[in-house]
């Protein structure tokens, strides 16, 4: 594995699809800096670039008042929930007599379809590095951990380079950048499952146990890694802070115009049969239209069937929703969520039921095995699409697919994993009846012949 | 108080507690799976889903799962309504996606949580058509069964294994909805509460293997309100029993004492009820037989009932002067009858003089101590504990339980104040990250306790009492002074003496496991330091045996007076109730009493040596088969019923009530004839003629039933009572008639849970058939019986003005290791170390082979590695054992395990050598 | 005298099964304690540290691992049995990750999987006679954009159609 093998030309490489020229510091503050031949940023480069200024800003501020900037830009949470993270920084009950706590950057990224944090933690570590800066302080950790899905092991040696990197230059450590503020930042690697994504579950896989969601309340600004006041944020949420320190929040608002009523920037991506899938950097509330017209459409001889907006756990949509803008509030009122924001296409000429299927496994196989909804209803559900795949649905399949699609919903299960399965599954169900019936009258035909 | 709005009616109920609890504490029923009462809420199950509304107009309403709902004041929900309805029934159908279905053949049918629930869930039709997971099971010992493919994943197992129990050989493996649970490699379950895990396991998972051996389901076994005799705890069982066998002992709730749980000892050391080697007739052996121990049939004459008294009382008036050997392992009434017959100066307790100097000494303490005497539930409330001279695991194992949960009250308090419920037990646990109430223990080797203690010392018997006397100087300068502390035990000393100072409610256990009287001199010192500083304190002392305490309250001489009386030849009769003197004292020393006694009768249920050496041995009933009374460690005097009538399964057997026969004997003796003494009687004559044991009257259940009718033994389910008998002889009997007690051998009569009562032979309840239908029985679930905990406090109040310390020479001087010699202890140990449940299989099976421990340095000196056998003079001939190096001991101390060598061998210096170096 | 000590006896007797833990290994784990408020923390990253030497984790490694860190055999059997990137069986001496989700399914995963299968001659879960490799499958890999896409050892490839598989697996000997 040292040398170059032959099939470098193989090798991946997360990339944007935007080129330096149409990238500025004023409209895109998470991707203005990064290099077009793919390459780290490193700290010079990065400090030259304006790097660490935001947080010098908020390091200047009381905690309270970096708190009103991100809620004041409305920075919603990038890792699909789309809470403020502005509130959620003013959640965290650090007073005089209690423990500081932590602050977790959830880099776990593993939602199907899902590859923009990759970008920032390869491209761009530092960036990340500030945010967290600005976050810790906000919320007076005492301490920060990134956890990185294990399988990221290019991201895991940038970042790892980055800390290095900043806390040599006294950008962590005690006394961060002379402000008299002690945080440091450790890199935790995960060791694989979906599930580590989930905020609760990944305080608990941090803390070196089985990744098991925690019952909230308490949330985990109340009680949290080891029981402290905690905060995770997603990376894509973190790297937004800088911008908003350092320009300001309502230049960071004013991003996305009037466009969308969150502010900022987003990563929106496409995959699946599109002609250029990938990755670009775009005001929030872009139509998926706007989006899927980057990439070049369709590929040649596919037309578009279903959508899926932001992820594996968020729900089909029409080629009609194409139009709408893609923000959190919006897509939820259609039956769906904006996730993260990376739209994965299904052409005419796939079968949808066979997608679900595949999405249902994977659901199936990462249910933490904690909650009997999601542990015994998504294997049963994922079967019975198999079946109905495979022409030997029976009459009721459907309805008992539905029936699961409602009894595995929010506030039934312990955590949102088995409601994310759920909405894939309802909404295909619900647009595309006709191909899940297909499964069933064949099954019908071949009993009566 | 908060009152919640259930289904359009208003109760009040404790709002600290969750929905779940709060509506089961009203008698509702809502499903559940993952929730129980002791281990609390995890929301995993999600079966216990009730709709919650926001206030009286919300029509619309949110399932919520009502094991982590809040009871607030002011909350409006439906169990009722049809979605959640709906919901709690697709939640038991996915349960049942895996199961196998195998009820017929699982051994947990009948008291099955998992039937239970899915019947009230009302799914009955199956739709899962797909295949199902099968799973490889693991051998775990000789007590519990594992069949994994019943495992519905409701983690009730772990929650009890590890986080109550503290277990750490178990767990749950793999992930989705191939999760494993069991231990991380098959093997015998360490934690000496795994038998637990038959009735906290909802479905046939855990089952006990001891009662899969000889399977009775749970409707077709007869029971009584039994308690536990393998030490002396005193918890609640229900032993159950067909064809003359007991076939399972199950906990038997008791709020104040052993709640829902048992230790594997009391569990599965019941089996020596059914030896086949039992005697059940009366057997006569002529002199010349009885020398020779001989037990070849034709040495041995049976005899019936009449005979037997003819001939014992004829051998009794043969001698000249007759004692009586009492024991601690028999019920009050049966000792009291012996001391009866034999009066009262010829009456000795049957123990041993060091292990009665300490019971005494105990008795002493708790008569004039300053403050309470905890129940296990009080124990569990304390939030700092000083162990002295106890390893509790291994003495007073269920004891051990409590102290944990007295320890990891921390964590509950830590919660409170940020406003996280007890009853949300993952949170709360993660606020505590592990920090405990301060838990100090001073004892000769590593305990099972030391995981969660602040300080775990391990200390000489001398020193830890020189501790205990430290830690009252410290407290209360009053106290005498230890002289010639060194710095580390006065360092010691005074951490202990801050934290039992700092707490609200500090505990002091002790108790007579290395039979030391200046250990117990100690203790009082810790408490009387304690009452004067007015802390609410609490002191509880273990004894060795059930009865233990009460003997002590009976008096008598101790059982060296006895040999020696006989042996010196002022005595030549004696009478020996239930009581192995082997056991007990130096086989030289019984050998010499058995040899000089003319007459000697011995009345036990198990064939002991001494009953081998008998003349006539009266075959005595167990605690499955009589009645009796027993005072347990806390002064809790606490009856228990006879269980079966042996003779209705052996006709042939003449077992009977050691209390019956004595009063019998003692008739025939006198040659007067008497009606057949009843148990009320018997238990009125002890309490009569022993004023420290008057409150014994207490310990009486007072259920009012119409009358005529009696509680029921037996389900009104049981099958085949007519037949029962039917290899014997095709006409049945009458159904054996119990004349002593309100129970009846029957299944007619009351078992219901609507009158508030104490004696509760087994729990059910309609829809309720496991272990779980004890929440019909409590005032509140996790409460006390409604009726009251069974049992009566025969001690007094405590004397807040009473006591002074001990005298200052009552401190003894530091323990100084020997060249070449070191000082034995025997120290207690759970499996083996007590003589009857040593006679179970199973008990046998998982008691490890004992060894000498020895820390590395002797090891060393020794020239021995762990293993090599070692050799001592043990009294009248050598002993050898394995070598265990056990680093945590300290120098100058050799330590043996209870059950090898009669215990009155502690505190001697012995010499040992390698077998090989002869 | 072990037998006064419950939580010892036992695994004495069942865990020996000749595992050593290596001083270097034993130093790393105690290290990572460091980055974390309770040594339970370590244990994923001292499965991992295992691994590396090991190429899996045997079970002797369970014991001495918890041994290591004061933590109890079962939560850290229950951890390592958790976690797909955890081998507690011997595998090939180089992995094959192949995704196995939702993009890399629209983008032809299951064609790939079946010529991958059939090319090395296992299934997921497999190793192949050689022990060259083991083959698993994955959630997204986050390369979406490039499905599909596999890893083998610490390396991401994609886009992968089944006749880039002999150039790919040739420099994984
Ligand atoms: C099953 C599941 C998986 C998740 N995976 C991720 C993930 O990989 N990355 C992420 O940032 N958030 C993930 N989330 C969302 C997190 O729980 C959490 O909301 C998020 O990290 C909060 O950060 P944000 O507020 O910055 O978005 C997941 C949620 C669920 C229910
Ligand atoms: S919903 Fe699924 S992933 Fe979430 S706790 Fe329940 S079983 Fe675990
Ligand atoms: S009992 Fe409430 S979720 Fe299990």
């Amino acid at each position: 594995m040292t040398a170059i093998p032959a099939n470098s030309r193989l090798r991946y490489h997360s990339q944007l699809r935007q080129g330096a020229d149409e990238r500025r510091e004023d409209t895109h503050p998470l991707t203005w800096r990064l290099r077009d031949d793919g390459a780290r940023v490193g700290l010079d480069e990065y400090r030259q670039k304006n790097g660490y200024e935001g947080a010098r800003k908020a390091l200047e501020l009381a905690p309270g008042d970096v708190i009103d900037a991100m809620k004041t830009a409305n920075v919603r949470g990038r890792g699909g929930g789309g809470f403020s993270a502005g509130v959620k920084w003013s959640l965290t009950q650090v007073g005089d007599n209690l423990p500081r706590g932590y602050l977790v950057c959830n880099a776990d990224e593993m939602e199907p379809g899902t590859f923009k944090d990759r970008l920032l933690l390869e491209q761009q570590p530092h960036l990340l590095i500030e945010g967290m800066i600005i976050a810790g302080y906000a919320n007076r950790s005492k301490y920060g951990y990134i956890f990185l899905r294990g399988e990221y092991v290019d991201a895991a040696r940038a970042v790892a380079l980055a800390i290095e990197e900043a806390r040599e230059a006294g950008l962590l450590g005690e006394d961060v950048a002379g402000s008299g503020f002690d945080f440091d930042i450790a890199l935790h690697t995960g060791a694989g499952r979906y599930i580590c994504g989930e905020e609760t579950a990944l305080i608990n896989s941090l803390e070196g146990k089985r990744a098991n969601p925690r019952a909230k309340p308490p949330f985990p600004g109340q009680a949290g890694a080891w029981g402290k006041p905690t905060v995770v944020n997603n990376v894509e949420t973190l790297c937004n802070a800088p911008a908003v320190m350092q320009h300001g929040a309502d230049w960071y608002q004013a991003l996305s115009g009037t466009l969308s009523n969150d502010g900022g920037t987003k990563l929106y991506g496409v995959s699946g049969l599109v002609e250029r899938p990938g990755l670009w950097e775009l005001p929030i509330g872009t139509s998926g239209w706007d989006i899927i017209e980057r990439a070049g459409g369709m590929r040649e001889g596919h037309t578009l069937k279903t959508w899926l907006p932001g992820g594996g756990s968020t729900g089909f949509l029409l080629p009609e929703h194409l139009e709408l803008p893609m923000d959190f509030d919006t897509i939820g009122q259609y039956g769906s969520r904006l996730g993260t924001g990376l739209i994965a296409v299904v052409s005419q000429r796939q079968s949808l039921v066979a997608l679900l299927r595949n999405l249902e496994q994977f659901f199936a196989r990462e249910s933490c095995g904690w909650c009997t909804p999601c542990r015994d209803g998504l294997p049963w559900a994922a079967k019975l699409l198999q079946a109905i795949e495979h022409g030997e649905g029976q009459p009721g399949d459907i309805e008992l697919l539905q029936e699961h699609a409602k009894n595995i919903g929010p506030g039934l299960t312990f955590c949102a994993h088995a409601p994310g399965a759920a909405m894939p599954l309802e909404s295909a169900i619900r647009h595309f009846r006709a191909d899940f019936e297909a499964g069933i009258a064949r099954h019908a035909e071949q009993e009566v012949s | 108080m908060a009152t919640i709005h259930v289904d359009g009616s208003a109760y009040d109920v404790d709002g600290s507690d969750n929905l779940l609890h709060a509506c089961l504490s009203l008698g509702l029923d809502i499903p559940y799976f993952c929730w129980h009462p002791a281990t609390g809420s995890v929301g995993a199950c999600r079966q216990c889903a009730v709709k919650q509304y926001k206030d009286a107009d919300d029509s619309q309403g949110k399932i919520v799962m009502s094991c982590m709902t809040p009871a607030a004041d002011n909350s409006w929900i439906s169990i009722d309504d049809e979605e959640a309805h709906a919901f709690r029934a697709r939640i038991t159908e996915w349960f049942m996606t895996y199961h196998p279905h195998d009820c017929p053949v699982c051994a947990e049918g009948g008291h099955c949580h998992l039937q239970d629930m899915t019947v009230m869930t009302g799914h009955s039709r199956r739709r899962y058509r797909f295949t199902k997971r099968t799973h490889h099971n693991q051998y775990l010992g000789p007590f519990v069964a594992h069949e994994m493919n019943r495992c519905i994943n409701c983690y009730r197992c772990v929650h009890f294994y590890n986080d109550y129990a503290g277990g750490e050989d178990f767990g749950v493996y793999g992930m989705n909805n191939n999760l494993y649970f069991g231990r991380h490699q098959e093997g015998v379950l360490e934690s000496p509460f795994a038998g637990n895990l038959s009735e906290v396991c909802p479905t046939g998972v855990f089952t006990d293997k001891t009662h899969t051996k000889h399977y009775t389901r749970k409707w077709d076994l007869q029971y009584a309100p039994s308690v536990c005799h393998q030490c002396s705890v005193g918890c609640n069982t229900s032993p159950g029993e067909r064809y003359g066998s007991v076939r399972r002992i199950e906990n038997r709730y008791n709020g104040e004492v052993n709640g829902h749980f048992l230790c594997d000892r009391g569990r599965f050391g019941h089996d020596y009820v059914n030896r086949d080697d039992r005697p059940r007739r009366p057997e006569w052996r002529s002199e010349e037989k009885r020398e020779g121990q001989s037990e070849r049939d034709s040495d041995i004459m049976h005899l019936d009932v009449d005979p037997a008294l003819d001939r014992g009382a004829d051998l009794l008036r043969s001698a000249r002067r007759i004692i009586g050997i009492g024991s601690p392992r028999a019920s009050l009434e049966s000792n009291h009858q012996l001391m009866a017959l034999v009066g009262k100066d010829n009456f000795s307790s049957g123990i041993a003089a060091g292990e009665q100097a300490c019971l005494e000494r105990m008795s002493a303490i708790d008569a004039a101590r300053a403050v309470a005497t905890p129940t296990l539930r009080d124990v569990e409330r304390h939030d700092a504990v000083l162990v002295l001279g106890e390893d509790l695991m291994h003495s007073a194992a269920r004891l051990a339980l409590s102290v944990r949960q007295a320890a990891l009250g921390r964590r509950v308090a830590l919660a409170a104040e940020r406003g996280i419920p007890e009853w949300n037990t993952y949170a709360v646990n993660t606020l505590a990250q592990g920090r405990c109430h301060p838990l100090y223990i001073a004892y000769p080797t590593a305990t099972g306790l030391d995981g969660i203690s602040a300080k775990s010392l391990r200390l000489a018997p001398n020193d830890i009492a020189r501790l205990g006397f430290a830690i009252a100087h410290e407290i209360d300068a009053d106290a005498p002074a230890v002289p010639d502390l060194d710095d580390a035990t006065r360092a010691h000393a005074s951490a202990v003496a801050d934290a039992l100072v700092a707490a609200e409610r500090p505990l002091v256990i002790s108790g007579g496991s290395l039979e030391s009287l200046s250990l117990l001199d100690a203790t009082a010192s810790v408490t009387r330091a304690l009452a004067r500083r007015e802390k609410r304190a609490g002191l509880l002392l273990v004894r060795r045996e059930a009865n233990s305490t009460g003997l002590a309250l009976m008096g008598g001489q101790p059982l060296d007076w006895a040999l020696d009386a006989v042996t010196d030849g002022h005595a030549d009769g004696l009478v020996v109730l239930e009581n192995e003197l082997y056991t007990r004292l130096p086989e030289a020393r019984v050998d010499a009493a058995l040899d000089a006694a003319t007459a000697l009768v011995v009345l036990d249920h198990q064939r002991t040596r001494t009953w081998k050496r008998a003349t006539l041995g009266l075959p005595a009933a167990s605690f499955a088969e009589t009645d009796g009374t027993l005072v347990n460690l806390e002064g809790r005097a606490q009856r228990f019923y006879q269980v079966y009538d042996p003779r209705y399964m052996r006709p042939e057997c003449r077992i009977h009530a050691s209390w019956r026969w004595l009063d019998t004997l003692r008739a025939s003796l006198e040659r007067s004839s008497q009606d057949a003494l009843t148990f009320e009687q018997a238990m009125d004559d002890c309490a009569r003629a022993h004023p420290a044991l008057s409150g014994m009257r207490n310990a009486v259940d007072t259920v009012a039933l119409p009358e005529g009718i009696k509680l029921a033994r037996m389900p009104h389910r049981y099958s085949g009572r007519t037949s029962l008998r039917a290899n014997i002889a095709v006409s049945e009997p009458r159904m054996p008639q119990d004349p002593d007690t309100p129970l009846a051998f029957s299944m007619e009569g009351y078992s219901g849970f609507d009158r508030p009562r104490q004696n509760v032979p087994f729990a059910w309840a309609p829809g309720w058939n496991s272990p779980q239908a004890w929440n019909k029985f409590t005032d509140v679930v996790g409460g006390h019986l409604q009726g009251g905990d069974p049992g009566a406090r025969i001690a007094g109040a405590p004397r807040p003005a009473g006591g002074a310390y001990p005298a200052a020479d009552a401190i003894p001087t530091a323990f100084v290791p020997r060249d070449a010699e070191w000082q034995l202890w025997v120290l207690p140990r759970l499996f083996g170390g007590e003589a009857t449940s040593a006679r179970a299989d199973a008990i046998a099976e998982r008691a490890e082979s004992p060894g000498l421990g020895l820390n590395g340095h002797a090891a060393q000196a020794l020239n021995a590695a762990d293993g090599t056998p070692l050799t001592f003079d043990a009294g009248n001939a050598p002993l050898t054992l394995a070598l265990r190096i056990d680093n945590s001991l300290p120098d100058g101390i050799v330590t043996l395990p209870a059950g090898v060598l009669p215990d009155a061998t502690s505190g001697r210096w012995v010499q040992l050598r390698r077998e090989d170096e002869r | 005298m072990s037998d006064t000590r419950f939580y010892a006896a036992a695994s004495i007797a069942t865990d020996g099964d000749g595992f050593t833990l290596h001083a270097d290994d034993r130093r790393a784990i105690l290290a990572e304690r460091g980055h974390y408020e309770q040594p339970q923390a370590a244990c994923i990253e001292a499965l991992k540290i295992v691994q590396k030497r090991n190429g899996w984790v045997p079970d002797g490694a369970i014991a001495a691992i918890a041994d290591t860190l004061g933590v109890g055999v079962g939560a850290v059997e229950g951890v390592a049995t958790f976690y797909n990137l955890i081998f507690r069986q011997p595998v090939g001496r180089n992995v094959i990750l192949l995704c196995d989700s939702s993009s890399c399914f629209l983008t032809g995963f299951e064609e790939l999987r079946d010529v991958l299968s059939e090319r090395l001659g296992i299934g997921f879960g497999e190793t192949t006679a050689d022990d060259r490799f083991t083959l698993l499958p994955t959630c997204c890999l986050g390369a979406c954009d490039r499905g599909p896409a596999l890893m083998i050892n610490d390396d991401t490839f994609g886009p992968i159609a089944p006749g880039d598989l002999d150039e790919l697996l040739e420099a994984y000997s």
